[in-house]
């Protein structure tokens, strides 16, 4: 008995892990899955300690619900700053709350940038942008445990474009749940 | 897992191997009144149905015409063909109003082996300037032309020649949404690209080791930044750092014994020093601010690094030893990446113009800058060991590519790859 339900358990959060790993290539946002190492295999690969949160409550995560505004995951920052705009404020204050009554979630935030100056800076000012994410959701009561924050600069545009409005795009934090 | 990691390494050099991507350079502004000078092809001394590899004499050629400084003459436009000195006519060369010629031979030397011999004459003065012989073997003789083509660039300048040097530079390409990012190594020329690494996580930052055979660079392809130093020619690699947040901007110090680089482990991104033989890492700069890409001088006595402890980023210089900062850039609102000239009298850096980011030179006793470049997005620059020219990463038709400027900005070339984004280009030292 308990062996069957052990069962059932994992392969319904196997599947739940194959199903997010479908949505995150077929959804707007890319740059989720962290595979693809050159090196040593004994990198924190991105899929699997996905879902280890929701187990019982799993009718659909509220995170892939687009009526839900924890389906919003990306923040935009103004250039050169790492100031939080007011509008974000109701959708991190919405993951604040789900990751404080989902004590298992654990986030990663990505800090990027647009492609302006240099690289190394940029790295150091995504850096900025993904704490300044982190302190707002810990100021909310979120746990420090439960966040990660990881800046890939310039190196990760989501719009390859070369003008301002490619550029306020790729002012950002992605909201990576793992 | 170490050695899993070396025969990764190996299969990756063997592909590389297999899929040379040339850098095609293009000189785009040159030297009014560049000095007119004629190269010989060098004349092969052995079995006919047998030439060497490599035609020497146009290499030399190419060096000295993309320099800027010199203007080589077309072959078709030769009078004659002189080898040695006793077929030279200078009346030949004096009529095509060339100021210099050179001429060569090669001869074999053994099997897979052979000797090149060239000649620098001065037409007007009908004499010799300089001339040598080389043994050398197949794999080398590129690098031969270009030793050849330092000698003559030196002796007609009074400048060290820098062609027989290497860039190293990042290449993005393959789909937009999933690419596959390379570290690669080149000759100045662009000729013979390697790839020393390859993920499809980024790479960035590389930085050479001063006598030139390793190369510390950032890969994330663990999920996360951390430092590597790779030995260039065996492809043996090490991992440097793995901290918590930022590792990142790896800079050598110019005896080769500590590695300045930025990290945020506690906190935000400060500048550290690590000893390289006791991996000890010693804090040099710490704000609250973002402290990022050291750059030692040559001296090894002062590093330069990015703050915007000020509001803005700008460069600040401190002593090896620590202690106070001294601000060094107060013109335009953005200024970062700077690295020393050889001589260590100015600095190179990316310098924003009203909206453009551009590649400025500042006058250390002057404390002003010279913009050199006209670009929208130009960065990563990167002196020459000569102090000639300056490589850097521009945008040209919508394609990230390598340019380079000399430091007086008359001479501009560029250096772009048939598929994919050119970047992050530095430039090889002289090899020890």
């Amino acid at each position: 008995m308990m062996k069957k339900t052990m069962i059932l358990l994992l392969t319904l959060v196997f599947s739940m892990a194959l199903l997010s790993g479908c949505t995150s290539t077929g959804g707007p946002q890319d740059g989720e899955e962290a595979g693809a190492q050159v090196g040593d295999g004994s990198g924190a690969g991105g899929a699997d300690t996905a879902a280890a949160g929701g187990a019982g409550a799993w009718t659909g995560s509220p995170l892939e619900d687009p009526s839900s505004p924890l389906y919003e995951k990306v923040v935009y920052f103004d250039f050169d700053t790492a100031e939080i705009r007011p509008e974000y404020v109701p959708t991190l204050r919405a993951h604040a709350e789900y990751l404080v009554n989902t004590p298992g979630a654990r986030l990663v935030i990505e800090g990027h940038c647009d492609e302006r100056g240099s690289r190394e800076y940029n790295i150091a000012l995504g850096e900025r942008r993904a704490d300044a994410v982190k302190r707002f959701l810990e100021a909310e009561g979120v746990s420090p445990v439960q966040l990660e924050t990881i800046s890939y600069g310039e190196e990760r545009p989501v719009d390859l474009g070369h003008n301002e409005q490619a550029w306020a795009k790729n002012r950002r934090a992605e909201l990576v749940y793992q | 897992m170490k050695k899993l990691t070396g025969i990764i390494i190996s299969l990756l050099l063997v592909f590389a191997a297999q899929a040379q991507a040339r850098l095609v350079i293009e000189i785009t502004e040159g030297v009014e009144g560049a000095l007119p000078i004629a190269v010989v092809p060098f004349q092969w001394m052995g079995d006919a149905a047998n030439p060497p590899p490599e035609a020497v004499g146009k290499i030399i050629a190419a060096d000295l015409q993309r320099s800027g400084y010199f203007k080589t003459l077309d072959e078709t436009q030769m009078l004659s063909r002189p080898s040695a000195m006793t077929e030279v006519d200078f009346r030949d060369w004096r009529a095509l109003r060339q100021d210099n010629l050179v001429i060569g031979r090669i001869e074999p030397n053994g099997p897979g082996g052979y000797k090149v011999r060239f000649q620098l004459f001065d037409v007007y003065q009908g004499e010799q300037l300089i001339g040598y012989n080389f043994s050398t073997t197949a794999k080398d003789l590129r690098a031969i032309a270009h030793h050849i083509a330092d000698l003559i660039y030196e002796t007609l300048t009074g400048t060290k020649g820098a062609f027989a040097t290497r860039i190293a530079y990042v290449v993005s390409e393959g789909p937009a949404d999933s690419p596959t990012i390379s570290l690669r190594i080149a000759d100045s020329d662009g000729h013979g690209a390697q790839t020393i690494v390859s993920s499809k996580e980024p790479l960035m930052s590389p930085a050479w080791s001063p006598d030139g055979r390793k190369l510390a660079y950032v890969s994330f392809e663990n999920g996360r930044p951390s430092i590597w130093i790779q030995e260039v020619f065996t492809g043996k690699r090490e991992k440097i750092t793995s901290f918590k947040g930022i590792n990142g901007a790896p800079a050598w110090s110019p005896d080769g014994h500590y590695l300045a680089m930025a990290l945020s482990k506690d906190g935000n991104p400060d500048i550290y020093i690590m000893d390289l033989a006791r991996r000890k890492l010693r804090r040099l700069v710490r704000h609250w601010a973002i402290e990022t890409e050291p750059s030692w001088s040559p001296d090894g006595r002062t590093l330069l690094f990015t703050s915007d402890r000020g509001g803005s980023p700008q460069i600040y210089q401190v002593s090896v030893t620590g202690g106070d900062v001294k601000r060094l850039t107060f013109e335009n609102k953005y200024n970062a990446r700077a690295s020393y000239a050889p001589d260590g009298k100015s600095i190179t850096l990316i310098t924003r113009v009203g909206s453009q980011y551009r590649i400025g030179v500042l006058d250390l006793a002057t404390g002003s800058i010279t913009v050199l470049t006209d670009g929208r997005l130009d960065e990563s620059p990167s002196f020459a060991p000569n102090g000639s020219m300056i490589i850097y990463a521009t945008r040209y038709k919508g394609k990230g590519v390598l340019a380079a400027v000399s430091t007086d900005g008359r001479v501009k070339q560029r250096l772009a790859l048939q598929s994919g984004d050119v970047r992050d280009p530095v430039w090889s030292p002289y090899y020890k």
